[in-house]
């Protein structure tokens, strides 16, 4: 890991808060996100995993705390109080976002490359065949057929289709990933298939990623870190392996003890 | 005449229209939001033109209307009989003599001047109305100028078809800034809308949009660099008036399989013709 090399996070998140009326959806959620880092966050359904990912990306609004992003450029800003236009900018930019839905993070009426161009040309792109050039690069890595290039992601199979959003993110070379429950919905060997190619990915290109799962397997494959949630609260964090051989909240070790050995 | 105010509507929605209008101007391309009234022809016919040009004419005003190019079709003689009635303005159909033009449809051959107002009628206004349903997104995309899935489209239309298949209504970018929609025009009469020396003024009458292109603006038709914007040609000339790189209609004459490919625009065809030539309209 290149924590020790960069002297400041990524991602600095300090007592991020949520409520939906008198529902609690997170409560003082903190952590840090280093330069190629892959942060973890599990637990059961309803432990807020989803909430906190939607608060950094601004699809809900936090009720109060910190998201303080270090930018390319160097400056820090604190992503809960930029303006929309900024925000947005920034989701297109610098940050990416895979919904556990593809068809929530696609355009389903439009082909596989006009999906993975739609950022270059919102950034900019006014060349069909570069921009068609850096579409088949994207698919390849994501290893979807060059033949599939034209064809409706509704055509496409749910494991395709996840990776197709993936490359969709990807193809502008984001600093920071969020991912919500990538492999959710999908059979285990599509799920493994999968998971290499993330793990793959984020090694070449030195991402950084927020992954929300439920499954402890994916945890342990893809994170460095992990944060454990429940009810709406982070109950332990700590290095992967540690937190799941060695986990020390009664609910994580409940959390670890539940999981079916084959 | 004794029974309507002058151009039909009253003066405190001509004010409130000519409002909308200045905004327009000064904000080049941005859709302004006005108080539509019901006028006495249905949605689809014009009701958003007529309103601008019932705010915007003067008594010493000459009006011209065409729908589809023509001077002679229902829609443009309805109108031009509105306004003849309820104004007491002389009209025309020739293009060099009027000083404001209502249209549907197309832009006129005969280049427009100066002082001249062109008022286009418009059924739907927000370009990124098939690509977003919901309407406060599409004043956010606006406000924050993304515009970016306007290309999406034209990148599926190029792979599907090879090039840009839409032929009307083509998007264009007014004045660096703003995505508009140019009204259901063939892109052929795209490249008139820049640095156009007359003022155009697009009305939406049940949308409740008016927009502007002010005199010398800059209008880009959206496009790709190795796929340059191209309008329609026609390999053959007109043939009532022989012009050449005029917009043809293909007019089916018999059961036979015959053809005419005439100009759309009557009164530029009309004008070409020697005098002896029959009526002006065929049909």
């Amino acid at each position: 890991m290149s924590a020790t090399v960069d002297d400041r996070p990524l991602l600095s998140v300090r007592g991020l808060g949520k409520r939906y009326g008198t529902q609690v959806g997170c409560r003082d959620v903190g952590f840090d996100l280093w330069p190629g880092e892959v942060l973890g966050v599990v637990g059961e359904s309803g432990s807020g995993k989803t909430t906190v990912l939607d608060c950094l990306s601004g699809r809900v609004t936090a009720d109060g705390g910190q998201v303080a992003y270090t930018k390319a450029d160097g400056s820090v800003v604190d992503v809960r109080r930029l303006d929309e236009a900024a925000r947005r900018r920034l989701l297109r930019t610098e940050w990416g976002l895979v919904h556990q839905h593809a068809r929530e993070g696609l355009r389903m009426n439009v082909s596989a490359g006009a999906n993975v161009g739609e950022r270059l040309m919102a950034l900019g792109a006014r060349h069909y065949g570069r921009v068609r050039a850096r579409a088949l690069d994207w698919l390849a890595r994501v290893e979807i057929g060059e033949s599939r290039i034209d064809d409706l992601p509704e055509t496409f199979s749910g494991g395709m289709q996840q990776r197709l959003q993936i490359a969709r993110n990807l193809v502008t070379e984001p600093r920071v990933v969020l991912m919500d429950e990538p492999t959710g919905g999908l059979d285990v060997s599509v799920q493994a298939r999968l998971l290499d190619l993330l793990r793959g990915l984020v090694e070449d290109l030195g991402l950084s990623a927020v992954i929300v799962t439920h499954d402890l397997a994916v945890a342990r494959l893809l994170a460095h870190r992990l944060l454990v949630m429940r009810g709406g609260e982070v109950v332990e964090s700590g290095l992967t392996d540690q937190v799941l051989d060695d986990p020390q909240h009664p609910y994580a070790q409940l959390l670890v003890s539940s999981v079916l050995q084959p | 005449m004794t029974h309507y105010n002058f151009a039909y509507l009253d003066e405190q929605t001509k004010r409130m229209i000519r409002r909308a209008v200045l905004k327009a101007v000064a904000v080049p391309g941005y859709q302004v939001p006005f108080g539509s009234r019901e006028m006495p022809l249905s949605y689809g016919w014009g009701t958003g033109g007529v309103q601008v040009t019932a705010s915007v004419i003067g008594p010493t005003d000459v009006l011209k209307v065409i729908d589809q190019g023509a001077d002679d079709t229902t829609n443009a003689v309805s109108i031009r009989k509105f306004f003849a009635r309820t104004t007491g303005v002389a009209t025309t159909t020739s293009t060099e003599a009027a000083t404001l033009i209502q249209t549907r449809h197309r832009i006129p051959e005969t280049a427009l001047r100066e002082g001249q107002i062109l008022v286009l009628q418009v059924p739907i206004p927000e370009p990124l109305r098939w690509l977003e349903p919901r309407e406060a997104e599409t004043r956010k995309m606006h406000a924050l100028e993304e515009y970016g899935v306007m290309y999406v489209r034209l990148y599926e239309d190029i792979t599907r078809h090879g090039r840009v298949a839409q032929t009307y209504e083509y998007p264009v970018i007014v004045d660096g800034r703003y995505l508009m929609r140019p009204s259901p025009i063939p892109k052929f009469d795209n490249p008139k809308l820049d640095r156009s020396p007359a003022l155009l003024l697009f009305g939406a009458g049940r949308e409740k949009r008016i927009y502007a292109v002010p005199p010398w603006t800059a209008v880009k038709s959206l496009d790709f660099d190795d796929h340059p914007f191209e309008v329609e040609h026609w390999d053959r000339p007109c043939d009532l008036c022989g012009a050449r790189g005029a917009f043809l209609d293909e007019l089916i004459v018999d059961d036979k399989g015959g053809r005419l490919f005439i100009c759309s625009d009557t009164d530029f065809c009309a004008r070409r013709r020697p005098a002896a030539d029959p009526p002006r309209a065929m049909w």
